[in-house]
């Protein structure tokens, strides 16, 4: 079937399989590869995108049930100018990533955290992210750096 | 001012995210533009027979390219016969062929769930899953052999020309005498469970066979290593082939060179003249990628009644899964740290491989030395609780003193430097341990459903145990200026190129900006070993340092040809990378001019640096946990740690890597566990059920600083990717075990799940052993 | 990781979803958020042909006040549910019932609808309706007809729906004291299904995870209305039972777990009202 789904701000349309889901959609049709499967079982959230502005798990969602919606990734956070999302911003200086797998779909579900409270304590971070999983970091320097970044990241949606 | 020392964030993150690390399934290579994709079929028996197969329905499917079987493998030398009579050495890799061999494809019988047994190539990989499905295999079940006892009573052999299922056995563990003139005496058996290292990108390869040339990229941790694997089990010479190592998403030592699903890859690119690529899916890394642990342990401790540890037993059985992929080597490694950071005069250790029909087991963060961690602390515990003394004051009176380095220790491993008394005060202090216990005494005395625990270990560790493997690295300075060091490491989310830049920065003090790292290309680096085994700072970290010197050196000689001067007037100023004759500002000269007059080529320096020897992080961990007595459920409130791995190049870093490490100890004392039924199926075979460690489980660590510099390199660095959670599992158990200690439960297996631990309270409250 | 090939359709209206279930009977599911669907059709534990999409259907997604009860249209997000202020006033067991299921990510996706019709006894949902007397409400090609919550679970997996009916709408009457309520969900992370869980809305108590279906505590709430306090009524808690054994505890253990849940769950509630 044909489906057309607007990725980080890009209208991408195509004709495929009705099965197709939609991190497939998005690593294989609009090509952008950050977003990364890392189950099976809806459980580790390395597939977080923003669907309509809220987070998803885009490997339990067809792309047919995307069809005219719109999806945000990590590559498509950052601003027009280049500048990194203050989310971005506090991973880095915070050291929330080490190997970068589960990265993209953190900050994406980071991004839409900070949306819904835009002033997490650490125990509603740790809850909030308790649908993703990472193995490197031990998870202490992700939580710091959502709630490094929740200032900024109000600033940024007021402005 | 030095930048080694200096908090430095990692220059791998601007890529990561924003654009995200290219892994393999990542790759939109030309060369990979027409790649196929592989979809192995695996057993759903855990042990049996293959009496058929028949794969015509799956040819017939769509986008199927090929279905490849073990006959269709009559292009590889076989191996040799078994030879009944060859040695199996402990600390060594099997001798290939050999009773206890692996095959690539499974030949004529399977024997773990998971195994495989064919593979299909199609075009994409739904068409691939389609497909598997349709391969039909005839299995005649055998007897599943699982668990340790099992393995060791049963008539059933995994292999059966073998006369048992323990391929190893080593040293001698019962003579009782060395406990004799002990006033107290503690025995138990432990069980370190079987995990899954569940990196968060599982096994990926990718493979292109041109013009009798192999490039193969791998989610691996020793591109080199894994040339080495293809080159002989294909036949080929390692100069034809090529192995690239892209992003990988986390190794934990289960990836550690290539394994047969992966050779396979290579294999069947070469036989079906296509570019390949495989991407596994979570529910096959979780029964296809080797897990780790699996250890029963019996241990016997006994000493004086005011503390003093005279003698410590270990027997340890290494369940080591289907195949004893690693022989007897991380039961080696357990025993050789049975003592752990004490001073024991009597020490005796035993060991026993045996297999099961289950996912053999290989290297997973701190393969080998977490088990005798674990061992030691709990046994450590259990003398304490037997003499009614404090656990930190036993623990105190037993540490090796500071003075005595190096120690080496009855087992045979000789610690370099260490300050265990130290760091078991610094952790005690920063916990408030005499608060914790006064908590706890009125927590006991209201006999509060809410009971606290709190758990020590102090742990010492064996990193670059293969220090005479060594580590190489090549630096350029090149004519513009800038410098590329080329790694045999293999970072996999390490940070490495940070690490490396600032040893460059600090030597050379050319900037970190202005330097490339590149690892993990065969064609640009043909002699590595890798990364594994805490290894890499003081071996990889170490040739780059050696490096710089050797340009150093190279560039005091050009710069002194430039500036018509003696070499021993030149002098090099770090903080501004800058060359001059001293006391002559005027000639000051950079790293371009310099490199530049040298030649074409730039200044270039190469290091096959083998290492002195192994080196022995330490340290303790505080674990504070609050324990529903009604329900079990276990809650880590706090978790204090001193890991000492010596100098700290970047304190971002190394932090990063306890965190981490710390996690994954914790995630072994309370939550992950791999289990098998009876019948050999995995029952947690998806992470619904594997019970991987997340936030909302964790507190925020408190770290506290140490460092004592290992005299082994020039940096005094240590390795401290494994530390963490050697240290975190044991104070994490038996902080579980203090907080219901008073209601008599003396010991709970891992992991201490809610509906064990209540098992434990209930079993001690209806025998009425509180005291 | 992949579901078997099937066919999918977009339903533009609740009409549209009966006529494509008529034709396409037992081979077709409806689909809404698809967060119980898809995780078993992604594994190939369930090889529908046909998937009807009813998720983006406005006429389902709804909670307001309609004829003295609180109604919620089926295909209403978790993650709408636990944000309702409606909810969060008149019916607050359901609103926090909901903030709890899955994760985030979940939330925003899989519905109370969905949740219902999949019949986990082991989900959050179910246990809820059956505590607030809820009454299920499906369409088929016959007409609309009414379910109480306490016939519609009849065993694992399996509701009085049948195949070619869509459940719209849950109603829910307004409780004595909205504030008297509890929910108590045992895991070991937050993320995990209940090992055990307990919902408590005035007098009614209904457990999670105990048995094929979520069920009334019918034991305890004898006792309670016989004016036993939340302790002694607790006691009786995993009475008409049948938890089962997983590697996650024994059976026995889930009893006990019933026993204590159960317990602090009638005196959480008693402590709000």
């Amino acid at each position: 079937m044909k489906v057309t789904i607007k990725v980080n701000g890009n209208p991408v349309a195509a004709e495929v399989a009705d099965r197709t889901l939609l991190v497939h959609f998005v690593r294989e049709v609009a090509n952008l590869t950050a977003t990364n499967v890392g189950c099976d079982s809806t459980s580790c959230g390395a597939c977080t995108v923003l669907l309509d502005g809220r987070s998803v798990k885009s490997c339990t969602v067809l792309a047919a049930q995307a069809d005219g919606c719109e999806v945000t990734t990590v590559e498509g956070l950052a601003d027009g100018s280049g500048e990194m999302h203050p989310v971005q911003t506090a991973f880095h200086a915070e050291h929330g990533l080490q190997c970068g797998f589960c990265t993209p779909g953190m900050v994406m579900a980071a991004v839409s955290l900070l949306d819904e409270n835009p002033s997490p304590t650490e125990e509603e971070v740790r809850t909030a992210l308790e649908g993703n999983l990472c193995r490197c970091t031990g998870y202490h320097n992700i939580v710091r750096a959502v709630l490094a970044a929740a200032p900024a990241t109000s600033e940024r949606r007021s402005a | 001012m030095s930048i080694l020392g200096t908090r430095v964030v990692r220059t791998e993150d601007p890529r990561l995210l924003t654009a995200g690390g290219t892994y393999v399934d990542d790759l939109r290579l030309p060369e990979l533009s027409d790649a196929a994709r592989v979809t192995f079929v695996r057993s759903p028996m855990a042990h049996a027979k293959i009496t058929g197969m028949d794969t015509d329905a799956a040819r017939q499917a769509p986008g199927v390219l090929a279905v490849l079987t073990v006959r269709d493998m009559d292009d590889l030398t076989p191996p040799p016969p078994p030879d009944p009579d060859a040695e199996i050495i402990e600390g060594a890799p099997m001798p290939i062929g050999g009773l206890w061999s692996e095959p690539l494809l499974a030949v004529d019988r399977v024997r773990y769930v998971g195994e495989p047994v064919a593979m299909v190539i199609t075009s994409d990989s739904y068409q691939g899953e389609d497909a598997a499905e349709l391969v039909s295999v005839d299995y005649e079940p055998l007897p599943a052999v699982i668990g340790i006892g099992t393995a060791l009573r049963t008539d059933t052999l995994l292999f059966p020309d073998t006369e048992s299922n323990v391929p190893v056995t080593s040293g001698e563990a019962t003579d009782d005498a060395i406990f004799d003139g002990c006033d107290a005496v503690a025995e138990a058996t432990i069980v370190n469970q079987r995990l899954a290292p569940m990196p968060m990108e599982g096994r990926a390869a990718a493979a292109r066979f041109e013009d009798g040339k192999l490039t193969y990229w791998a989610s691996t941790q020793n591109a080199q290593i894994s040339r080495f694997i293809l080159a002989g089990v294909l036949g080929m010479d390692p100069g034809t082939i090529r192995v690239i190592t892209p992003d990988v998403g986390g190794g934990f030592g289960a990836k550690v060179g290539i394994d047969r699903d992966a050779i396979l890859v290579a294999w069947a690119a070469r036989k079906t003249g296509r570019a390949l690529r495989w991407v596994e899916t979570r529910s096959e890394n979780l029964v296809g990628m080797t897990h780790g642990r699996a250890q029963e342990q019996t241990v016997k401790i006994g000493g004086t009644s005011d503390g003093r540890v005279l003698a410590y037993r270990l027997d340890v059985v290494q369940d080591t899964g289907a195949y004893p992929r690693m022989s007897g080597f991380l039961p080696f490694l357990t025993k050789l740290m049975a003592v752990g950071p004490y001073d024991i005069a009597n020490v005796q250790t035993k060991s026993r491989v045996v297999v099961t029909n289950t996912t053999p087991i290989s290297a997973y963060r701190g393969a080998g030395r977490p088990e005798a961690t674990a061992a030691v602390e709990r046994a450590m515990d259990l003398f304490a609780a037997e003499i009614g003394l404090d656990p930190g004051e036993v623990r105190r009176k037993n540490l090796i003193p500071s003075d005595k380095f190096p120690y080496t220790t009855p087992t045979g491993a000789t610690y370099d430097t260490g300050d265990y008394v130290t760091a078991l005060d610094k952790a005690l202090e920063g916990a408030g341990y005499a608060e914790l216990r006064a908590e706890q005494q009125r927590r006991r005395e209201r006999g509060d459903v809410l009971q606290l625990g709190i758990g020590l270990s102090s742990y010492v560790e064996i990193t670059a145990a293969d220090a005479a493997a060594g580590e190489t690295a090549r630096l350029a300075v090149h004519g513009d200026g800038t410098a590329t060091v080329y790694t045999g490491s293999s970072a996999h989310g390490q940070g490495h190129h940070t690490a490396w830049a600032m040893l460059v920065q600090s030597e050379l003090g050319i900037p970190m900006a202005d330097v490339t790292v590149i690892h993990g290309d065969t064609d640009l680096i043909p002699e590595g070993i890798g990364t594994y085994g805490s290894r890499s700072l003081q071996l990889g970290g170490v040739a780059v340092h050696k490096a710089a010197l050797d340009v150093k050196e190279q560039a005091r000689k050009v710069a002194a040809d430039m500036l018509e001067a003696a070499e021993t007037d030149l002098e090099l100023d770090a903080d501004s990378g800058t060359w001059q004759v001293r006391g002559d500002p005027g000639t000051r000269r950079g790293w371009a001019e310099v490199a530049t007059h040298a030649g074409e080529d730039g200044l270039v320096a190469y290091v096959q640096f083998s290492g002195g020897g192994a080196t022995f992080p330490f340290g303790s961990h505080v674990a504070v946990v609050e324990v529903d007595t009604e329900t079990g459920k276990v809650r880590l409130i706090r978790h204090v740690t001193v890991d000492d791995a010596g100098t700290v190049v970047n304190p971002v870093l190394a932090e990063g890597q306890r965190h981490g490490g710390i996690a994954q100890g914790v995630a072994q004392a309370l939550l992950e566990e791999m289990i098998y039924d009876a019948d050999g199926n995995p029952l947690t075979g998806t992470l619904a059920d594997y019970a991987a460690i997340t936030a909302d489980v964790l507190p925020s660590f408190e770290l506290v600083q140490s460092e004592t510099p290992t005299d082994i390199n020039p940096l005094g660095v240590k390795g401290i990717g494994e530390a963490g959670t050697i240290g975190a599992t044991p104070a994490v158990q038996n902080a579980v075990v203090d907080a219901v200690s008073h209601l008599g439960v003396r010991h709970i297996d891992m992991p201490t799940t809610p509906s064990r631990v209540w098992a434990a309270i209930d079993d001690a409250t209806q025998n009425g052993e509180a005291r | 990781m992949i579901p078997a090939p099937f066919t999918y359709k977009r339903a533009f209206s609740i009409d549209e979803a009966l006529d494509l279930a008529a034709r396409d009977g037992e081979d077709a599911k409806f689909l809404a958020g698809g967060h119980s669907l898809l995780p078993l059709m992604k594994l190939r534990l369930a090889v529908p042909e046909v998937l009807i999409d009813i998720g983006r259907l406005g006429e389902l997604r709804y909670v307001r006040e309609q004829d003295g009860h609180i109604a919620v249209g089926a295909a209403t997000s978790h993650d709408e549910l636990a944000r309702s202020g409606l909810l969060l006033r008149e019916l607050p067991l359901l609103a926090h019932a909901a903030s709890q299921v899955g994760d985030p990510q979940v939330r925003h996706r899989g519905t109370i609808g969905g949740s219902l019709v999949h019949a986990d006894p082991a989900a959050d949902l179910p246990a809820v309706a059956l505590a607030l007397d809820a009454t299920l409400v499906a369409r088929g090609p016959s007409g609309s007809r009414e379910i109480a919550a306490g016939e519609f679970f009849q065993s694992l997996f399996e509701t009085a729906l049948e195949p070619d009916e869509l459940l719209t709408e849950i109603r829910f009457p307004r409780p004595d004291s909205p504030a008297s309520w509890a929910f108590q969900k045992f895991t070991k992370r937050a993320i995990d299904w209940a090992i055990v869980g307990v919902a408590v809305q005035d007098g009614n108590v209904a457990l999670v995870n105990m048995g094929q279906t979520p069920l009334r505590a019918a034991a305890v709430e004898q006792a309670l209305a016989a004016g036993a306090s939340p302790r002694d009524a607790a006691a009786h808690a995993a009475e008409g039972t049948s938890p089962s054994t997983d590697i996650n505890g024994d059976a026995r253990y889930r009893q006990h777990l019933a026993r204590v849940l159960v317990g602090r769950a009638l005196e959480e509630s008693r402590s709000r009202a």
